[in-house]
């Protein structure tokens, strides 16, 4: 049996991309291993298969400077069929254990993403950026800091995103993003819904055909209702003291 | 002044070669002074439509890269005194349009021509990039169909964004919108979109209808520009697009479905 030649791909070996990912983040409140083992068993008793088999970053920002076996915690967390990754909010023991233990020692964390959230103080609100062009497929608009107001149509393949809410006054039929900081409060309104993906704080969906019938084409809007997107037409405004 | 009039798409196949070359031949045959660049550097055309292939010697890159003179590769048009076709070449990369050599061309140009059209490649790439990059216009050629009115929009907002005139601050790009391959009976059987559905979208002035015709064909395989052909529905159409561009006011027709008369309901068509 002869050896087969090596093929060299044209396009190299190897390559490297960027490419992101939404990983769920355990984060850890005990360093002892038997509390730890016996909570992630309870949750994972809630019928959680969804976190069969994922990959899981650990949050160690709770237990920060205490002493923590993460080796045997790896191994524990793979007995439960989850693959962790990787540790962030690490203290420098817990990140040399880390990297013992085969796990990538990440940056950020919860503590610093809420450091950079925007404030909102009274004195220094930013206006809300206001586009008059259609904005077109794969033109892209960002109201870093405030509200997108748009007074002409976004199209299908556009997106436009907004740290607080976005109001379009004419179809929306590409994608908004509104919140994109974490502004659950945040809201979307158009005065035509035809979006093909919507998303407030990062709680986002896609109209893979069209929104509901009840809002398709008319005027809507969207908000958080805790972890629920809600969907709900804009009606013109009735005056409750004069209706009968 | 000289007007520069990019034909552009993003999609291939809806007509801009078609149209440019019609375009062009509109203007000349009013009078103006015209000139048709083809910007498909590597797969040219326009020769073939313009039906002057045999007679390219030099190209659209020779004169950029300072290997021939201008007037050395404008080829004069067999049809129309006052019309011009700078080819594009067959063999080099299209790297080889640069912004500053297609800059220094047009603006040569610029001298003895009241209007340079330009046809753009299909893509989002350089060569419809630099085809766009000093117009003063764009026809925005769309079939009636979601994924052309889809790239139309596409290029719609590169224009608004990369052309010179979006760069440097000046008075957007005039922008027109021109419907070809248009077949009535589609769109009233709900296969094609309609017109307005079409304008709705893309929000750009419409300059024109071409309905979808074997005779576009027929014109191209016989190197004459279908304008010239007024027994034509396109020819006719060709020249409303041209009257309407020059500022004359021309109402749309051909977009109903052709009523048959009793003989032809009798013995079909």
């Amino acid at each position: 049996m002869g050896l087969n030649p090596v093929e060299y791909p044209k396009c190299g070996a190897v390559e490297f991309k960027g490419s992101v990912f939404t990983l769920p983040v355990l984060h850890l409140h005990s360093v002892d291993l038997r509390v730890v083992v016996e909570g992630l068993a309870r949750h994972l008793a809630k019928g959680l298969r969804f976190f069969e088999g994922a990959p899981v970053v650990l949050d160690l920002g709770a237990v920060r400077g205490q002493a923590l076996d993460l080796v045997a915690l790896n191994e524990h967390l793979r007995a439960q069929d989850l693959v962790p990754v990787g540790v962030r909010s690490a203290d420098p023991e817990q990140q040399a254990q880390a990297r013992e233990a085969g796990l990538a020692v990440l940056q950020g964390g919860a503590r610093i993403e809420r450091e950079e959230a925007p404030r909102r103080e009274p004195d220094s609100l930013p206006l809300a950026k206001v586009v008059e062009q259609p904005v077109r497929s794969g033109q892209q608009v960002y109201a870093r800091g405030g509200d997108l107001v748009l007074l002409a149509p976004v199209n299908p393949g556009a997106e436009v995103i907004a740290d607080g809410s976005i109001h379009v006054y004419a179809p929306l039929r590409g994608r908004a993003l509104a919140g994109v900081r974490g502004d659950t409060a945040a809201r979307i309104f158009a005065l035509s819904m035809e979006a093909e993906l919507v998303s407030v704080a990062g709680h986002f969906r896609i109209f893979e055909e069209a929104p509901p019938g009840s809002v398709h084409r008319r005027p809507a809007q969207i908000y958080l209702d805790g972890e629920r997107l809600v969907v709900r037409a804009l009606d013109p405004w009735k005056d409750p003291a004069h209706s009968i | 002044m000289s007007e520069i009039i990019v034909v552009t798409s993003g999609k291939g196949g809806v007509g801009k070669t078609t149209t440019s070359a019609s375009f062009a031949s509109g203007l000349a045959l009013r009078g103006h002074r015209t000139v048709v660049i083809d910007f498909d550097v590597g797969l040219r055309n326009l020769d073939l439509i313009m039906g002057c292939e045999r007679r390219v010697v030099y190209d659209f890159v020779n004169v950029i890269q300072g290997e021939a003179k201008l007037k050395q590769a404008l080829i004069r048009d067999k049809h129309t005194p006052d019309l011009y076709v700078l080819p594009a070449s067959q063999t080099r990369d299209k790297e080889a349009l640069t912004k500053e050599g297609v800059g220094a061309v047009l603006d040569e140009l610029r001298e003895d021509f009241d209007y340079i059209v330009c046809d753009s490649p299909a893509g989002i790439e350089r060569g419809a990039l630099m085809a766009m990059y000093y117009a003063d216009h764009a026809i925005v050629v769309t079939n009636p169909e979601v994924s052309s009115v889809r790239d139309s929009d596409r290029i719609l907002g590169i224009i608004d964004a990369k052309s010179k005139r979006a760069e440097e601050g000046e008075a957007p790009m005039a922008k027109h919108l021109l419907i070809t391959r248009y077949v009535s009976e589609r769109v009233a059987a709900g296969e094609m979109l309609s017109i307005d559905d079409i304008l709705e979208l893309l929000a750009v002035p419409l300059i024109g209808v071409i309905p979808e015709s074997e005779s576009v064909l027929q014109a191209s395989n016989a190197g004459v520009p279908v304008i010239h052909d007024q027994a034509t529905v396109p020819g006719q159409a060709y020249a409303d697009v041209v009257a309407r561009f020059l500022g004359e006011d021309k109402p749309l027709r051909f977009l109903e479905p052709e009523k048959k008369g009793l003989l032809k309901r009798l013995f079909g068509t």
